[in-house]
């Protein structure tokens, strides 16, 4: 069965049929076409999908998109005005943190929730903050080096 | 599949062939994978009757409460329950699920319910029919089978504060995002003189240490409740063979039998040794 499905997604109300059963990952990607949030383990594990629902950061994999109804999404696309994210984009640019990219958005979505939270994160609380965000490539030094980066230059800003 | 977003638990409670949705992260990857097409999904995540929260010496919490708004509640309270929800996932993980959705789940390797088992802690069930409260002693009886009707929800758990004498030991190939290959949780009650000892992932249930207990607790009457414990090698090993010999364990994907066997006497010494420093 469908159902009609209303998200506000990055500040703009959306609304389109899905399939009762799909995730929030599915409806983004597939029915409204934000492809900035990645599908790759579409069980919790690798972090790329992550979101903030209702301010709340989690893997948009593991959330129905039926239960997501009327609630405040936002992903990788709406944080393109935020000061805290463009930060962290640009540390990870210059840190090197970027290798293949497909983590790369839900690692921008993780740090900058943490940063929100936490302005001066040091290494442990930084490891347990990205633990559910997985990176093939870089081997987490040059990203762990980004947040810590993106940390001094907003702490900088203030 | 046809999902109802519940606006009331009562409605919830209103088809007992329900599948309960609460954080996703059993459920939705069962579907996600094609595994599970449950006929009709009940989302009870947003519901604030599940959301109840107390902390004043007897802790209670909704079914619907997350591992993050547990960790924020409990602070320094129930140590072992602080230690094994901050081993569960990640962040995203721990935003999302839920005490209930453990408990709802049943997996032997549920990170919560050894201490749940240690702690001696109480189930509220409630259904259409009403509530029962149900101890976790008799809860779980096999993997994802337990006391959990059709229809029930696992409306709030709860314990009494068992004091800072307790630790929650896993062993697993990472600190994050690792489903145990074997957990621990051991509670010394200094105040009503128990010692519990609760093993998970090496059974089809969490298991008691029952000899374990029994030697541990004949130690603190010796030394007294209220002092440190430091326990005598011998006694320790002991100890650590006593705990080893209550699992059950099997070879599987995550270890085979004979180290899960191991890793519980290792953990159970450690154990012994950190609760008795903690007095």
């Amino acid at each position: 069965m469908s159902r009609l499905i209303r998200v506000n997604l990055n500040g703009e109300e959306h609304e389109a049929e899905a399939w009762e059963g799909e995730s929030l990952l599915y409806f983004l990607r597939e029915r409204l076409g934000r492809f900035g949030s990645k599908n790759a383990c579409e069980q919790g594990e690798c972090g790329s999908c992550s979101v903030l629902l209702d301010g709340v950061l989690v893997c948009s994999c593991l959330v129905l998109a039926a239960a997501a109804e009327g609630s405040r999404v936002v992903s990788v696309e709406g944080l393109a005005g935020d000061p805290v994210a463009a930060a962290v984009q640009a540390a990870m640019v210059s840190a090197g943190g970027v290798q293949c990219g497909f983590c790369t958005p839900g690692f921008v979505v993780s740090i900058s929730d943490l940063l929100r939270r936490n302005p001066e994160p040091d290494e442990f609380q930084l490891r347990e903050a990205l633990s559910g965000n997985l990176c093939r490539c870089t081997g987490y030094v040059r990203i762990f080096e980004a947040a810590l980066d993106a940390a001094k230059t907003l702490r900088a800003a203030r | 599949m046809r999902v109802t977003i519940a606006g009331s638990l009562e409605e919830a409670l209103a088809d007992p062939a329900a599948t309960f949705l609460a954080g996703g992260t059993d459920l939705m990857v069962g579907i996600n994978f094609g595994r599970d097409r449950p006929e009709h999904v009940v989302s009870i995540g947003q519901l604030e009757e599940l959301q109840q929260v107390a902390v004043d010496g007897r802790q209670t919490f909704g079914g619907g409460v997350t591992y993050t708004r547990m960790l924020e509640a409990l602070g320094e309270r129930s140590p072992a329950m602080v230690q094994a929800a901050r081993t569960i996932g990640s962040p995203q993980i721990r935003n999302a699920g839920t005490i209930g959705g453990n408990l709802g789940t049943c997996s032997p390797a549920g990170d919560t319910l050894p201490v749940l088992a240690a702690l001696d802690a109480t189930i509220l069930l409630r259904s259409a029919g009403g509530d029962r409260k149900v101890p976790f002693s008799a809860f779980m009886f096999g993997p994802r089978k337990s006391e959990r009707r059709a229809g029930e929800v696992v409306y709030a758990v709860e314990w009494e504060d068992a004091g800072p004498s307790q630790v929650f030991l896993k062993a697993g190939t990472r600190n994050a995002m690792v489903i145990a290959v074997a957990n621990l949780a051991m509670v010394v009650d200094r105040t009503r003189k128990a010692v519990r000892v609760a093993l998970g992932s090496v059974g089809p249930t969490i298991l008691r240490a029952g000899a374990a207990e029994e030697l541990a607790a004949g130690l603190y009457e010796e030394s007294g409740w209220d002092r440190p414990l430091q326990a005598s090698e011998a006694a320790t090993a002991r100890f650590g063979e006593l705990a080893a010999a209550a699992a059950q364990p099997i070879d599987d994907q995550r270890g085979s039998a004979r180290y899960r066997r191991h890793i519980v006497g290792v953990m159970a010494r450690r154990a012994l040794a950190r609760t008795g420093a903690l007095a």
